[in-house]
């Protein structure tokens, strides 16, 4: 198996593609997964990338980037999701049930409706191996940029995520910060629509970070451990993928799943055996 | 000088949870909030805070408080925080560092040094690359004293920092609190075991959503400014 994925990626361009987009993506929303599943913001995660769908398909009607009217859906779901929360009884996770529920059936018409040459298929699920040089450049343009601004940003994000009273009781705009992790999830989102589709990009995003979170004492070693199995979950998968001519996007969610599955009962914070002997 | 206004904080618009309060805190000084459950002293705190919105006005220093928050040192209720984060205990006394650093600094090797001389005030020095998951709730509460340390700032506000930790921690707290009020802070604490109140504060400030009384711990806590904070059934022993 292996052997024929290097001979493949030797022949193949698209292949080669493929490898370097899956790690990028891997590695980015393995870093951004820690800040989610660290706030409580799982559903959040995927209620995002499931909501970029009509942006996406409004970009291709007028003929613009992508990204642009991704960004844009990205964020009109999280301000709508939390203005419910915020003003009325309806509790966090019924609104985002709602919102990104709607959103995604928003955007399966308007991708219809567009009737681009984009098949619905491969953004719900993923193509990986159809990746053009251009969308490889611009995954590895996002994740340089979400990369950056997480460096930059660390030490406030670290702050507004483990503590938001005292961040904001020392003047710190925590909100700021809400909507800055929601631009970076809404980039992540839309790059790794290419790779797992928009249905999966929540696996990446914390099944991963999940893990790492099993072995981590502090937030460096969490994020250093999480875009390392992102990556490694990439290629394993990419590989499998190819090899067996199933579902790539699929076999990278799956092989990340099994990550999380063995560190569930080996890790040390879990502690699964030595409980089981103490019970 | 802390001093409120007319205070008043609703969460739904309709209920009041804390109501026209208007006082003026001079310090050097450890004063106490003291009130029942639901009596809104922690949103007290918030709200002069500004983590909270209200009505009326509060001001620090003669200032409106949003521009004197650098100078307020805040430490919540150590239940309000999550345990199993992956910070460690060097770490997040760092936290207490930020508001000197500006956007885009690291903590430096000065502000390491300042995290460690406070640890070692707690008496938590060997504990630094502990996980806080690993402390005990006394260490703990030891550890966002030392965050509040390193702020350096003029007002301290404590939310229960006395509630469920061992004797140690409380005396070696309570020592480093007074030692920062003999230094020239104001110093508040939200606190509920009344047993200790005559040890601990010079001013009390008893609150049930109105003020009751506010004054010096001597001339305030009477039975009769308990009574009308608690009601009539409160027991007390010693006073």
């Amino acid at each position: 198996m292996f052997t024929n994925f290097v001979q493949g990626l030797n022949e193949f361009h698209f292949l080669q593609n493929a490898l370097v987009t899956a790690v990028v993506i891997g590695i980015v929303s393995g870093v951004v997964g820690c800040f989610i599943i660290l706030r409580g913001m799982s559903l959040m995660g995927d209620a995002i990338s499931h909501a970029v769908l009509p942006g996406v398909a409004i970009s291709f009607i007028m003929g613009i980037n992508f990204f642009v009217g991704a960004i844009a859906f990205g964020l009109l779901a999280s301000v709508i999701i939390t203005y419910i929360k915020g003003n009325s009884v309806i509790k966090g996770d019924t609104a985002i049930g709602i919102t990104f529920s709607s959103f995604l059936a928003l955007g399966v018409i308007l991708i219809g409706v567009a009737n681009s040459s984009t098949d619905l298929f491969h953004i719900l699920f993923g193509n990986i191996l159809a990746v053009q040089d251009v969308d490889k450049w611009i995954s590895i343009g996002v994740a340089v940029v979400v990369l950056l601004v997480v460096f930059l940003f660390y030490k406030e994000l670290l702050l507004t995520s483990f503590d938001p009273d005292m961040a904001q009781a020392m003047g710190m705009k925590v909100n700021f910060y809400h909507y800055l992790l929601m631009i970076l999830l809404t980039l992540v989102a839309v790059t790794a629509m290419q790779s797992v589709g928009t249905i999966l990009i929540v696996a990446m995003l914390i099944t991963p970070a999940a893990t790492a979170y099993l072995y981590s004492n502090s937030l460096k070693v969490m994020i250093v451990i999480s875009a390392t199995l992102g990556a490694v979950s990439s290629v394993l998968g990419l590989m499998i993928g190819y090899s067996f001519n199933i579902a790539a996007g699929s076999c990278i969610v799956l092989t990340a799943a099994v990550f999380f599955v063995v560190s569930f009962f080996i890790s040390p914070k879990q502690n699964f055996f030595k409980k089981k002997v103490a019970s | 000088m802390i001093e409120t206004r007319a205070l008043e904080v609703s969460y739904d618009h309709t209920n009041l949870v804390v109501e026209n309060v208007s006082v003026k805190i001079k310090g050097p000084t450890i004063t106490g909030i003291i009130g029942p459950n639901g009596a809104g002293k922690s949103t007290f705190l918030k709200a002069i805070l500004n983590v909270l919105d209200f009505s009326g006005e509060v001001l620090i220093n003669g200032n409106e408080a949003k521009q004197e928050l650098r100078n307020v040192a805040y430490v919540e209720q150590k239940s309000q925080i999550d345990y199993t984060f992956p910070i460690k205990v060097r770490e997040c006394v760092s936290l207490g560092t930020y508001p000197q650093l500006g956007l885009f600094h690291k903590v430096g090797k000065k502000q390491w040094g300042q995290v460690d001389e406070a640890l070692a005030k707690v008496n938590l020095s060997e504990y630094g690359n502990r996980q806080i998951s690993e402390l005990s709730g006394g260490q703990f509460q030891r550890v966002l004293m030392a965050r509040c340390l390193v702020q350096a700032a003029d007002y301290i506000f404590l939310d229960e920092p006395f509630v469920g930790i061992d004797s140690v921690s409380e005396k070696i707290i309570m020592e480093t609190l007074t030692e920062l009020k003999n230094a020239g802070k104001t110093i508040l604490i939200v606190h509920h075991d009344l047993s200790k109140v005559h040890d601990y504060f010079d001013q009390l400030l008893i609150l049930n959503k109105k003020l009751v009384a506010f004054g010096q711990t001597a001339e305030v806590f009477t039975q009769e400014n308990l009574r009308q904070a608690y009601g009539e059934n409160l027991v007390m022993g010693g006073v």
